[in-house]
């Protein structure tokens, strides 16, 4: 199984560990990724909010250098990965928009690239009996929360790997690593996104409606798939509970962490020491023998 | 009683139908778009009114308007209207145009956002996360907001000093020129 990797700008910069991960656990799962040289920026919201051209010439440029790798793409961040099906859908569907992308890119692509998210390469592709069968080290008794956000699952007729408003692929993983994952309705709401930039206060409150459920539902982390999501949550709680009222520090991490931890690969193999709320207690807690940590919250 | 926002007729409707290539006439005012919107208590109009606004042919209320930059594109009300109108991509749409048109913004920060972020983009290939907020930051002289986040940033390999440029940057800056050139064309 092999797969074309664009990793983007965001799993380069502030969500590295994404990047590590994600790389890890697919070595560890047999999923042989090679990175779309020269990858360029999808362009995410500011090109799509500025300029049509742009919105999907930028995502085509990769998508025509997959073509010339002849392997399908995986992407990790949720964004890149809206982005690149976007182009794909506009391309495939709308005449016009295939005739302009190819007259700015100045080269010839239909739309045929198949674009699929690392949540979907787990669980449809490779399957979760396979991943099952590398469980070494069952997360048993750690409560989480997946975390979907919107671009994983929403337009349903550009994504479409899992239900738009009931997504359930990332709680099978969850469930595949021996942790338990927790009823809780923001599945698919939104953290707030790019406006961390432009408008921090409005984050801040969306963070916080998160934050505060996921705790009311009795999860000890967040689990996320969106480089946006993981940030937006795990910087801004100090600002959260100062604008809105406390609650208690929750650690956000990526769900290829979660599940490359239950792989027995190494706590900062997987880039989590670099978290902002650290999750190192609750694993530590867990490697200690303790009776699981459930309500294990300090 | 006068109506505050009297129809006068424009093409509104009809330009921002082609931009975002949906039917924007087809909104009937269930307001599902506005129930779902995350932002919306944060709006100074919901996006259901954003529609009403379009219909109406109100040019100047909808480009000014603040909601059409909070909007974070999250596709819940693409997701969710019952007419199937693309309500993202019409923000999408009214963003373009309030910068074809100079329209007088209520704030400047999603559009130097969105300038400062393609810029970079235009520059490096890929987003070179510390120039592109020192640009932004010195567009909306705004330096202190979150300075206190970067140092520990830095210290987790989260930013990075140095651009990390993308090979493809003759075909990006291609690509930038001649996209400019498409969204000309009448």
């Amino acid at each position: 199984m092999k797969y074309a990797f664009f990793p983007g700008c965001s799993l380069d910069s502030t969500a590295r560990a994404f990047d590590v991960s994600t790389r890890a656990v697919c070595r560890a799962l047999g999923i042989a990724l090679e990175e779309i040289p020269d990858w360029v920026c999808c362009g995410s919201t500011p090109a799509h909010a500025s300029s049509n051209s742009l919105a999907i010439a930028l995502p085509a440029l990769n998508l025509q250098k997959a073509q010339d790798m002849g392997l399908p793409v995986m992407v990790a961040c949720a964004s890149c990965y809206a982005r690149l099906r976007t182009a794909n859908h506009r391309i495939c569907n709308k005449p016009e928009d295939r005739r302009r992308t190819e007259r700015v890119t100045g080269r010839s692509y239909d739309g045929g690239v198949e674009v699929r998210h690392v949540l979907d390469v787990l669980v449809n592709h490779l399957g979760m009996d396979a991943i099952r069968a590398k469980v070494r080290r069952p997360l048993t008794g750690l409560r989480v929360v997946c975390y979907y956000g919107c671009l994983l699952t929403r337009p349903p007729e550009v994504v479409a790997f899992d239900d738009a408003e009931h997504p359930t692929c990332m709680d099978e993983l969850v469930a595949a690593a021996g942790a338990e994952s927790m009823d809780w309705p923001f599945k698919t709401e939104c953290c707030g996104a790019s406006l961390a930039m432009t408008h921090s206060g409005v984050v801040s409150r969306l963070g916080h409606k998160l934050l505060s459920m996921a705790q009311q539902a009795g999860a000890d982390c967040l689990v996320v798939a969106c480089p946006l999501c993981q940030v937006n949550l795990d910087l801004r709680q100090a600002d959260a509970a100062k604008s809105h009222g406390a609650f208690h520090p929750t650690p956000v991490i990526y769900v290829t962490q979660l599940l490359g931890l239950a792989l027995g690969i190494s706590y900062e193999n997987l880039g989590l020491d670099a978290l902002t709320v650290r999750a190192k207690a609750l694993f530590a807690k867990r490697n200690a023998g303790a009776a699981g940590f459930a309500g294990g919250k300090s | 009683m006068t109506n505050p926002i009297p129809w006068n007729g424009s093409d509104l409707l009809e330009e921002v139908g082609q931009r975002s290539g949906t039917e924007v006439s087809a909104c009937f005012q269930c307001h599902k778009c506005s129930t779902g919107c995350p932002i919306g208590p944060d709006m100074d109009f919901l996006p259901s009114q954003i529609m009403r606004l379009v219909h109406l042919g109100a040019e100047k209320e909808a480009l000014g308007s603040q909601a059409i930059w909070l909007c974070a594109s999250c596709e819940a009300c693409t997701t969710r209207c019952p007419m199937s109108i693309d309500i993202a991509g019409v923000m999408d749409a009214l963003r373009i145009m309030a910068i074809d048109r100079k329209t007088a913004l209520p704030d400047a920060h999603g559009k130097q956002f969105h300038r400062s972020f393609l810029g970079s983009v235009r520059r490096h290939g890929r987003v070179y996360e510390m120039g592109m907020m020192a640009t932004y930051k010195l567009r909306t002289f705004d330096l202190l907001s979150d300075m206190d986040k970067v140092p520990q940033m830095l210290a987790q390999g989260k930013l990075s000093l140095l651009p990390n440029r993308s090979g493809s940057i003759k075909e990006v800056r291609e690509i930038f020129r001649r996209a400019e050139e498409e969204d000309r064309k009448p």
